[in-house]
């Protein structure tokens, strides 16, 4: 038993073991972000988010079949998810503003599903790989470290973005409608903020964060399936709900840390019990949970009923 | 007086599930299982009904009770001689232990009712969104432990040598079963305060009803109908953890959106059109003449249909085909607007 524990721990402050679990967080967080953005300003759980992450999967895998270079493949990921999530928000999430937040959540799970399925009909399960994007998935040594040169994207790529998205929410005006928005809608709009287009300036910064992730998700896994993204955009939400969402902040933190605690996990791990992590990753979603039901990251104490 | 008006309720899904049931005993065998699959449709939803339609808060997590109960009541239903070659590594007792197939549904139930009230116990104490996340939670956990513990059942693979009893005239009674219990509980005293509660949480306290525990009596009694359903299927089709995981999740949920959230007739209709079109899609997916015109359909149609119909639903017309309202004749009084509401999350 003192073994089992000490090789897990071993493991768990290995480098590579802790380079490997921030390179997922880091792309987690990037999810967290576009989810709890939505969130904000119209209270809806987005559960199509991974789907829209396979869309553009989807675009690069063609892309890299009709042998277009690399940036064009890109621009074409960019362009498909930028247009699903605009369409969505038309189609969907405006029609549902008035609908109560048990209403919505079931309908985003039908779009997801929806999209998953068309995804299916298209390109059959088996899916399609993008092979040009390989190159980034290769390793650079550094000391004893293989670490792949998307690992570096991802932090690098996830740092730039929370900056500049703090930035953005910070220092223009239409941050600050957004921030109003997201804490009291109607007070917001009192005031002048325009609905529509808060809502669309954070439907499409979302999007710009799906289509980022489907380009660091690509590389790393570069067959591409309809069920691209599902497992992970259900382990994000259940991070961003862990964090707490009713801050960007906490909900970005907590789709860091389970990206974090699940590459552990999964280093650190035993072979055979390996199969397990998502018991465990859910398990310990539960627990935190019933501690901390606003999040873990929230400020002040849960949402209180006021009888 | 009450108890009179009250009947159509109960009566009226009763006779959709008897008219579906009969009419599927005038088909040919091969259009049978769409009927039999239909009415275990039924099950799973008014299963999921007595729970998310009384409460209002939505469940991700019920399609677990089913298959802990299809996992009970198919392991323990496979002949002792077979167990060996098609699931070598049983715990003891379920390698030693084979019952009939009533008993089976029996243990199929009581052993989803026990999983949904402890399960309850944690998760009832969360509302809104944490709620939801967390029945996630428990469903990917189910999935994730039998799926790969092979001490309770195929693992990985599918169920083989399961008596095959679930015929038309044990999903008809079955759904029947269900529908009644669904009834009997939407009556009862726990029913309404656990609907006062959903309609106005605050009024709700005020009046001295615990929200936790009127919830947690559903989530178990929701808990019990779906391992019931889980053992009908199990008895139906060969089933493995795939087939009982995100896919029937999402059907179920859809179906009952499509029929209405907040009432028994909603569930009933939502299942039955569903599978209903469903069927006639599959049919289509192998080529079905319809008028002199063969229709056909690629594979993988009928989710994108279904998926579509949902969304549409809920964007035209939220509170379903029923509208969520229980069956009345004439609907000569006026009728409040059934509306789920999720508290303040």
């Amino acid at each position: 038993m003192t073994t089992v524990v000490a090789s897990f721990v071993r493991d768990v402050v290995d480098p590579q073991v802790q380079i490997d679990a921030i390179g997922l967080g880091a792309v987690y967080a990037l999810m967290a972000v576009g989810i709890g953005l939505v969130f904000g300003v119209l209270r809806l759980v987005n559960f199509a988010y991974g789907q829209l992450i396979m869309a553009g999967a989807f675009a690069l895998a063609l892309a890299s079949e009709w042998d277009w270079p690399v940036w064009a493949g890109i621009v074409l990921c960019f362009a498909v998810v930028l247009a699903l999530s605009v369409a969505l928000e038309w189609l969907v999430f405006r029609p549902l503003r008035l609908q109560s937040p048990a209403v919505m959540l079931v309908a985003t799970f039908a779009v997801a599903f929806l999209l998953q399925s068309i995804a299916l009909l298209w390109f059959g399960p088996l899916g399609k790989p993008a092979a040009s994007l390989v190159t980034l998935n290769r390793p650079v040594t550094i000391g004893s470290l293989d670490v792949r040169k998307v690992t570096i994207v991802a932090i690098v790529v996830a740092a730039i973005c929370l900056v500049a998205l703090v930035l953005l929410l910070e220092r223009t005006s239409i941050g600050l409608h957004m921030r109003a928005a997201s804490m009291d809608f109607t007070t917001a709009r009192l005031l002048g903020v325009r609905a529509n287009r808060v809502i669309a300036s954070a439907v499409l910064i979302s999007g710009v964060l799906a289509a980022i992730v489907a380009v660091m998700l690509t590389i790393q896994f570069p067959l591409v399936t309809p069920g691209f993204a599902l497992q992970d955009t259900i382990i994000v939400l259940a991070g961003v709900v862990v964090g707490g969402m009713n801050r960007l902040f906490s909900a970005t933190l907590g789709g860091f840390a389970i990206g974090y605690v699940s590459g552990l996990l999964g280093g650190a791990l035993p072979t055979d019990q390996s199969q397990y992590l998502p018991s465990l990753l859910f398990g310990l979603v539960i627990l935190v949970l019933l501690v901390r039901p606003a999040g873990v990251f929230a400020r002040g104490g849960g949402p209180v009923e006021r009888v | 007086m009450n108890a009179l008006r009250a009947w159509p309720q109960l009566a009226a899904p009763t006779v959709l599930i008897v008219a579906a049931g009969l009419l599927g005993s005038l088909t040919d065998r091969a259009s049978q299982i769409y009927f039999i699959s239909a009415l275990v449709s039924v099950a799973f939803v008014v299963a999921l009904y007595v729970f998310v339609g009384n409460s209002g808060v939505v469940s991700f997590g019920h399609i677990s009770f089913v298959a802990v109960g299809a996992w009970a009541a198919g392991v323990l239903s496979v002949p002792a001689e077979e167990k060996p070659a098609t699931m070598p590594n049983l715990a003891g007792f379920l390698r030693d232990t084979t019952v009939g197939n009533v008993p089976s549904l029996a243990i199929a139930a009581a052993v989803g009712g026990v999983f949904a009230l402890v399960a309850g116990l944690a998760l009832m104490r969360l509302s809104g969104l944490a709620a939801g996340i967390a029945t996630f939670a428990v469903l990917e956990i189910t999935n994730n432990v039998l799926r790969y513990t092979d001490k309770l059942g195929p693992g990985l693979n599918v169920f083989s040598s399961v008596p095959e009893t679930t015929g038309l005239l044990q999903a008809t009674v079955g759904a029947v079963l269900v529908v009644t219990a669904a009834f009997v509980y939407q009556r009862s005293r726990f029913g309404r305060q656990l609907r006062a509660a959903r309609d106005d949480p605050a009024a709700a306290r005020a009046v001295g009803i615990s929200v936790y525990r009127q919830r947690l009596v559903a989530f178990a009694i929701s808990g019990v109908l779906a391992g019931f359903g889980g053992g009908l299927y199990v008895h139906l089709l060969p089933t493995g953890a795939d087939s009982l995981y995100l896919d029937l999740t999402f059907i179920t949920l859809a179906m009952l959106v499509i029929g209405g959230m907040t009432s028994l007739w909603g569930a009933v209709v939502g299942a039955l059109a569903v599978s209903g079109l469903d069927s006639l899609l599959a049919e289509a997916e192998n080529g079905l003449d319809l008028a002199g015109r063969t229709i056909d359909l690629p594979a993988g149609t009928r989710i994108v249909v279904v998926g579509f119909l949902m969304g549409l639903v809920l964007v035209v017309r939220p509170s379903g085909l029923t509208g969520g309202r229980e069956f009345s004749f004439g609907r000569l009084r006026p009728q409040r607007p059934a509306v789920v509401q999720e508290e303040s999350s």
